[in-house]
């Protein structure tokens, strides 16, 4: 057992050092570390690694941290703890492994929280994402009475049956920094060590953004524009999924990712348009119903290709 | 004989679902033993976040051997009606015995069933019951197909007797039963072996787990109580949570903790709501001061620094919380004291249902029902209207936004800081009351009549849309509306027509509807300019995961906190067409109002068709009057004279109906005692003489004992009377006469009550 003054040694410096550690434990536990999906997403459940990866036979473990931008959360960056853009880190492996618990339990422990000294639970949070016509059990992991990941294994995704099962982790960077380093307010986090030449804060780096996309969250963004935009990228993705699964050489290359781009797409619209207020509570179940209707198509596509169901890419004739 | 211990460790339960776990465990393991003829002596279910388990005592270790004798076709009948019997039986021919039978030779089977060894018959319930456990919600894990709560890891199945301890054979989908159980999760984590209860549950607990979960809620409020003894403080008692943080742990450590002075001056009921909601804490007052000081907030775990590193992250934690709280508070206490308008404005923006316009159309029509009602109660009319019309500006609160529960309760605050009087302020806490069967209904003559006015209204406008419940939905909480009426009527003895409050509140409606600027079809392309619609089928589906808790009224306080834009009008007409009309909504929601009126008499021990006796006789809307009729009817029915009468009644009912569908007229006066034949007759006239204006009066005056005690009178006259005298003689003269005698009867039945529903 470790005696907490051991541990207090062991402690991450800033927040980067919090990503580094489940950086690289989960990369000594087999993970693939994947990178940001390049596109805005509400949440890391959204990357194409997890909504597409945890459907089909094919086994699957990745991590990765995903920006999320919440544009309701914006508060001029003047809240301790919310923001419009914050980031998660996520672990997503299929099948779930027996000892997921313990793997996530090894994580805290990377990053200096150690289950002798701390009060760790797991407490009953179902998951439900109707955007994604994706649902789970599983809990939120208390640590202290403080809520620092998401635990859950995945049960339907894009209105299929995960089979196998993905267990899935979510952690809040930010909140979870926060605990580890003692710091009350998120903009008054060390980014990079303290002792740094150029000690950067996350205010240094993120308080003028904040300040910058909540005005236009708010206040600025062009309504009409952007549910011009959700109707493109809803007919986008439809064009997609509608195109024949071969191309004009006969080869089969269906379009499952880039039609989930469109629906991505689509749900970050809906947030902002969300965020302006021009969504009606009725609206808004109709809006969640058409995003939904798309990551369904694009789930029933991709569970077709061989990255589900993992049998062998079939290659192209020489020439082609 | 031997016991049996059952183990299903798992990854952690939800707290909510072990008592009913432990519950069902128990039921099917113990039931599919006792079906396949195994008996025991006693059986306890216990749970903890990681495991249900199971101990049954004294369970034999056979199940007895069965012989069965099956009689069979005739040896002569065809081949067919023979092999149908041996395909029934499982048996071949040569093992049929021929016999003889009074018809000639007949097939017999001697089928025996050899009794089988209790381990065989657990290891097939026991799979039973793990495929077929009713959890509430059940998941797959991994590549597997079982379903469980969360993933089950391992599975002890063990008997045990004088002989010593052996595993039941026993597999479910790659887990094979053993005898082995690991501790707590963190301070004793290595599996160790068991022989049989007693020594699971000791080892248990020296590896720091409190199996019981009565011996853990015990233990939490033994400690909890202690460290707040010694701080002067005391716990609030709360049941609930005190069962779901026994849920949460297998070895409890209680830790308190103080809440920061700058928090203290947050209203009681925010600081408990607060930590109870978000926390899971238990509060502490100080009884000197009357404060909510303190929290109990209850860890898993033992740890070197005494929970100093656990308390000190719970404390921060906390203070997170309750500087949102405080935040909410004083923002609200500033738009408290500016008058509330900005909330009141807001609540146009807030569509209480599609149909039914925005919550501040329907606190319009409140306010103006109140003051319909205000006089009979005793309030001010003025002053019933204004309380109803603050009594939900709180939706609007910013802590209500966060805490739904608090609706009402801070309204209460805030109309105070709004230097509303208190009759005021008392109303917008208690007009949700009465929530349940056993909520205190409230008494205060403004906070009864807004109270009323709230729940007729509801009512009224779910009837006037048809919106009613069925079966087991009823997403408006509309029946405990109806109860709330009905308790709120009984209870302060209100002498009313609710049948003129339906249609007052329906007038109401009808005028609020055609006035409302904001309602829009929902298919009309400008509907989502900046409204928020919250109509019903959205409420039910948002709501159906969701567990539904009674106490709350969810509805009624359904929040949607982001003001919005302007709306579009449209012209009224074009919602008047979806209500049904006054005449019929009042007879429905009457016939309603007295149907949850007979559930809730019958919990007083009153009998439906009693009720229904007295619902059929006319000013059957004045509930205060039902009940007192009903009652003095009960009590008279449980004498002999009442019951004997009741038969008497219905039998001169009966000649009557008979005669008068065979003649096609109606008997109802012109009795004449000249016409008399015997002196049983001449009785029964002169007890009528008498029993007739004693009735009248005593219902006159609402006295219904003595109106029970005077027709009681006539038992003897009219028992008397079909003893001596045939009714339908030939002599149509006195027939008549003795029919039309017998109509007094029935009038003076009539007169209190519908004789003929009273059953038996």
């Amino acid at each position: 057992m470790t005696s907490p003054k051991d541990n207090q040694t062991d402690k991450p410096v800033c927040f980067q050092d919090v990503i580094l550690r489940l950086q690289s434990y989960w990369a000594a536990q087999g993970c693939a570390v994947l990178q940001p999906y390049d596109m805005e997403v509400g949440a890391g459940t959204f990357h194409p690694a997890t909504t597409l990866r945890s459907l089909g036979a094919r086994p699957w473990a990745a991590a990765y941290v995903q920006p999320s931008r919440r544009p309701t959360d914006g508060r001029y960056g003047e809240n301790p703890n919310r923001l419009q853009h914050y980031y998660q880190y996520q672990v997503i492996i299929k099948p779930s492994p027996a000892n997921l618990q313990d793997l996530y339990l090894g994580s805290l422990k990377a990053i200096g929280l150690d289950p002798m000294i701390h009060d760790v639970r797991f407490v009953e949070d179902d998951w439900e994402s109707p955007t994604l016509g994706a649902w789970g059990l599983g809990w939120e992991v208390w640590c202290d009475g403080m809520e620092v990941s998401q635990f859950t294994y995945f049960q339907q995704v894009g209105g299929h049956d995960c089979r196998p099962v993905s267990g899935e982790l979510t952690y809040g960077l930010e909140r979870l920094a926060m605990y580890v380093l003692g710091v009350e307010h998120v903009m008054d986090m060390p980014f990079n060590n303290p002792e740094s030449p150029i000690p950067l804060s996350y205010g240094d780096i993120f308080r003028q953004a904040e300040r910058e996309y909540s005005r236009w969250n708010f206040e600025q963004a062009d309504t009409e524009m952007l549910l011009q935009h959700f109707k493109d990228a809803e007919a986008e993705c439809a064009r997609i999924l509608d195109a024949a699964d071969t191309d004009a050489a006969g080869r089969a290359i269906p379009m499952a990712h880039p039609a989930y781009d469109q629906a991505i797409k689509a749900s970050h619209l809906f947030n902002l348009l969300d965020a302006r207020g021009v969504i009606s509570v009725t609206e808004r179940q109709a809006y969640i119903g058409r995003v939904r209707a798309l990551a369904k198509r694009c789930a029933d596509l991709f569970v077709t290709t061989s990255a589900a169901t993992g049998e062998a890419l079939p290659t192209f004739p020489t020439g082609a | 004989m031997a016991d049996l211990l059952i183990e299903l460790f798992s990854e952690e339960i939800p707290a909510r679902m072990q008592a009913r776990a432990r519950e069902d465990l128990k039921k099917l393991v113990t039931d599919g033993l006792v079906e396949a003829g195994l008996t025991y002596t006693g059986a306890g279910a216990f749970s903890t976040p990681r495991r249900l388990t199971l101990t049954v005592q004294g369970l034999t270790a056979h199940s007895p051997t069965t012989r069965e004798e099956r009689k069979g076709p005739r040896t002569d009948a065809p081949d067919a009606a023979l092999e149908g019997f041996l395909r029934s039986t499982g048996l071949t021919k040569d093992q049929l015995e021929a016999r003889d039978d009074k018809k000639g030779q007949v097939w017999f089977a001697v089928i025996q069933r050899p009794g089988r060894p209790a381990a065989e018959i657990i290891a097939e319930v026991l799979d039973r019951t793990i495929r077929n456990f009713p959890w509430p919600k059940s998941m797959r894990w991994g590549a597997g197909s079982l379903r469980w709560v969360r993933p089950l890891h391992a599975i002890i199945c063990l008997l045990s007797d004088e002989a010593g301890a052996t595993i039941v054979p026993f597999e479910i989908e790659g887990i094979v039963a053993g005898n082995t159980t690991r501790g707590h999760r963190f301070m004793a984590p290595d599996a160790f072996a068991v022989t049989g209860f007693d020594d699971y549950a000791a080892k248990l607990r020296r590896a720091r787990v409190m199996l019981d979960a009565d011996e853990r809620e015990a233990a939490i409020r033994q400690e909890a109580a202690n460290l707040a003894f010694a701080r002067g403080w005391e716990i609030m008692p709360d049941d609930a949570l005190l069962s779901e943080v026994a849920g949460l742990v297998e070895w409890p450590v209680p830790l308190m903790g103080a809440i920061e002075e700058r928090f203290l001056s947050l209203p009681p009921e925010v600081l408990q709501t607060s930590m109870r909601e978000h926390q899971k804490f238990f509060s502490a007052r100080n009884p000197k001061t009357g404060r909510i000081e303190g929290f109990v907030t209850v860890a898993n775990i033992d740890t070197p620094d005494q929970g100093e590193t656990i308390l000190k992250g719970n404390q921060r934690v906390l203070a997170a919380r309750l500087s949102d709280a405080a935040f909410f508070w004083e923002n609200d206490l500033r738009e408290a004291r500016a008058g509330m308008k900005d909330w009141a404005e807001g609540l146009k923006s807030v569509t209480f249902q599609s149909k039914l316009g925005s919550q501040a159309d329907r606190i319009t029509r409140i306010a103006a029902l109140a003051g319909e009602i205000a006089p009979l109660v005793g309030a001010d009319p003025d002053q019933a209207a204004r309380a109803a019309k603050l009594a939900k500006l709180d939706l609007r609160s910013a802590m209500v936004g966060e805490f739904p529960e608090l609706q009402g309760t801070m309204g209460r605050y805030y109309a105070l800081e709004a230097g509303e009087p208190q009759a005021v302020a008392d109303a917008a806490r208690d007009h949700y009351s009465p929530l349940g069967p056993s909520d205190a209904v409230p008494t205060a003559p403004v906070s009864v009549a807004v109270a009323l006015a709230d729940k007729i209204d509801t009512l009224t406008g779910f009837w006037a849309i048809d919106e009613k419940p069925t079966g087991s939905k009823d997403p408006f909480a509309l029946r405990r509306a109806a109860l709330g009426v009905i308790r709120l009527v009984l209870g302060n003895e209100l002498r009313t027509s609710l049948e003129v409050h339906i249609a007052q509140s329906h007038q109401f409606l009808a005028r609020s509807i055609a006035n409302t600027r904001e309602l829009r079809p929902l298919d009309h392309p400008n509907y989502n300019v900046g409204y928020q619609i919250n109509d019903a089928t959205e409420y039910s589906e948002h709501h159906r995961e969701a567990e539904y808790d009674p106490n709350q009224d969810y509805l009624l306080g359904e929040y949607e906190g982001r003001p919005v834009g302007p709306s579009v009008s449209f012209p009224a007409r074009e919602h008047v067409g979806v209500f049904s009309g006054q005449r019929k909504t009042t007879t429905d929601l009457l016939a309603f109002l007295h149907d949850r009126l007979k559930v809730y008499l019958r919990d007083q021990g009153i009998r439906h068709d009693i009720i229904d006796a007295v619902l059929a006789q006319p000013g059957n809307d004045d509930l205060v009057q039902v009940v007192n009729r009903a009652t003095a009817l009960n009590d008279m029915l449980k004498t002999e004279d009442g019951q004997n009468l009741t038969q008497g009644l219905k039998r001169a009912g009966n000649i009557l109906a008979q005669a008068e569908d065979k003649d096609g007229v109606e008997y109802s006066f012109g009795a004449d005692e000249k016409f008399a034949e015997t002196d049983a007759e001449r009785a029964l006239f002169k007890a009528l003489d008498t029993a007739e204006p004693a009735i009248r009066k005593a219902m006159a005056a609402e006295d219904f004992p003595a109106a029970m005690t005077a027709i009681a009178a006539l038992r003897a006259p009219i028992d008397a009377f079909f003893e001596a005298v045939q009714v339908n003689t030939d002599n149509q003269i006195i027939r008549r006469n003795r029919l039309n005698l017998l109509s007094r009867i029935r009038e003076a039945g009539r007169q209190i009550a519908d004789f003929t529903r009273i059953e038996g």
